[in-house]
């Protein structure tokens, strides 16, 4: 690993003072479980590191009614995965951090730097997009973006020079709306060779679908809003035969890698297949609620 | 470029301990080279085994993905700190007892997985168990009986035995 000057400032004021006056290449280090990969690689070689993880005010998980759930940028994955209030009223991203890589990682890395860190395979984002959240940015100014509109291009997000992520804005679960996530693994806890997290709301007494919003991971250089697939589910009652037609959409759609994990036309697919099973769920889970 | 030292002051097994760190130090590299603690296994180095695994105030996390500077004002267990003097902790009696241990190599950090598990919840079932030891990888494939000694440690940690 090359040398970097290094500064862990304690307030969320302090480090956007010290990120508008570091010159040269500054880069913003949280947990580290994704970027110290990179940086042993020398594949990211920063002159200066500002170390955001003692920021002790951006770690909290917050819930009310009015708002829904706040997530600061410094709750780990273990923290959002045994929260209770997270459980109780998000069971999906309690899900989702069980399959997030493993315990020691779930311990240190957070949930600002999965999100800012721009990984189209990872699992937060597609989950806080599915369910239409907004990120809380602080530079000279503070800024909310939907989360659907961070997401750039492969490792590349929206955020400005000097800008940290301070906050994950996730609203109320409307009613009789259900949403889930499935991705494929070879083993519990790998990143997504394709997943997808699928939120819908239902009509309770005509049982038609009134809203979807489906995003796959890893295929694509960002989530994938599988918009296409969307508008065939929306106005109909859903069953076995639309999802198929959805899911076939999304495999026409999506634009993946191909890797030693597996082909384009293997990913294709599995979208196709991950669609299905994540919608079909999160289908059933409004159902349930009704 | 400048590397200025870097204060670091942390407990490491119980004891405070106060050095000077590149910033680009790992935690693992202070524990093994600094502190001459080497129980705490340097393999993959790149967060794919477990062999590394420590607690970091009670929790499970890999000494060689962090940077030892962040770790100002925390307090870490190693496997130094495990046993009480010469008494085994119970995790680590099982594991001997029961024939966990092959080569050995993924021990210590089997031992700070379920050290860690049994800190948050002395009554685990054998899927939590599982879980737990989920990022530890065994080359031997030996994980049935460590997950039956980690059994055995918790009966006896809760008094049954
Ligand atoms: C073995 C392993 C398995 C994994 N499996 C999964 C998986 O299945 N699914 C998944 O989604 N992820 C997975 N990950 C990724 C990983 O868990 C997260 O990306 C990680 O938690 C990132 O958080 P961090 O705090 O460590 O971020 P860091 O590594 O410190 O930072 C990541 C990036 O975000 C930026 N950043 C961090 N915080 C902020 C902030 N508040 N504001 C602005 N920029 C910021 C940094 O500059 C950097 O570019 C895995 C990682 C490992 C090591
Ligand atoms: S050496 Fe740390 S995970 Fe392998």
């Amino acid at each position: 690993m090359k040398d970097f000057n290094y500064s862990a400032p304690k307030t969320v004021k302090e480090a956007i003072s010290l990120l508008g006056s570091l010159q040269g290449e500054v880069k913003v280090l949280c947990g580290g479980q994704s970027m110290l990969v990179l940086m042993k690689q020398g594949m990211l070689a920063p002159e200066h590191i500002v170390d955001i993880k003692g920021i002790s005010e951006l770690d909290y998980i917050r819930f009310s009614e009015e708002k829904g759930l706040t997530i600061g940028a410094l709750a780990t994955h273990g923290a959002v995965e045994k929260s209770p209030i997270v459980k109780e009223k998000y069971p999906v991203l309690a899900e989702m951090e069980d399959n997030l890589a493993v315990v020691q990682t779930r311990t240190w890395g957070t949930i600002g730097g999965n999100v800012c860190h721009g990984d189209p395979a990872a699992d937060p984002p597609a989950v806080f997009i599915a369910l239409s959240s907004k990120y809380k940015l602080m530079g000279k100014k503070e800024r909310i973006v939907n989360a659907e509109d961070f997401y750039k291009d492969l490792l590349e997000v929206d955020l400005e020079h000097g800008e940290l992520l301070v906050e994950v804005q996730v609203p109320p679960m409307p009613a009789n709306s259900g949403v889930a996530q499935e991705k494929l693994m070879v083993q519990k806890g790998d990143m997504g060779i394709v997943g997808a997290a699928a939120f819908v709301t239902v009509n309770p007494s005509t049982g038609i679908c009134e809203d979807a919003r489906i995003v796959l991971t890893n295929v694509a250089s960002i989530p994938f809003r599988a918009k296409g697939s969307e508008k065939v589910l929306i106005g109909k009652k859903i069953d076995e035969k639309l999802l198929e037609e959805a899911g076939q959409i999304a495999s026409e759609e999506v634009d993946p890698p191909a890797d030693t994990h597996g082909s384009e036309e293997y990913r294709r697919d599995m979208a196709r297949v991950f669609l299905k099973r994540a919608t079909a769920k999160a289908l059933q889970r409004a159902q349930q609620k009704n | 470029m400048s590397n200025k030292l870097i204060d670091l002051k942390f407990k490491v097994n119980g004891k405070e301990v106060e050095l000077k760190v590149n910033p680009k130090t790992l935690l693992l590299e202070v524990l093994r080279e600094e502190l001459k603690l080497t129980g705490t296994r340097q393999s993959c180095e790149v967060s794919a085994c477990g062999a590394c695994t420590v607690n970091i105030d009670g929790k499970a996390a890999r000494a060689c993905s962090i940077l030892a500077v962040q770790l100002n004002g925390h307090e870490v267990v190693t496997i130094e700190g495990v046993a009480d003097g010469k008494t085994l902790h119970p995790i680590q009696e099982k594991m001997v007892s029961h024939g966990a241990i092959e080569c050995g190599w993924c021990t210590s950090g089997m031992v700070m997985s379920a050290r860690a598990l049994l800190l948050e919840n002395l009554k685990p079932t054998r899927d939590d168990i599982k879980k737990a030891l989920q990022g530890n990888l065994c080359a031997d494939s030996g994980y049935v009986k460590y997950v039956e000694a980690i059994e055995m440690a918790a009966e006896v940690m809760q008094g049954n035995k």
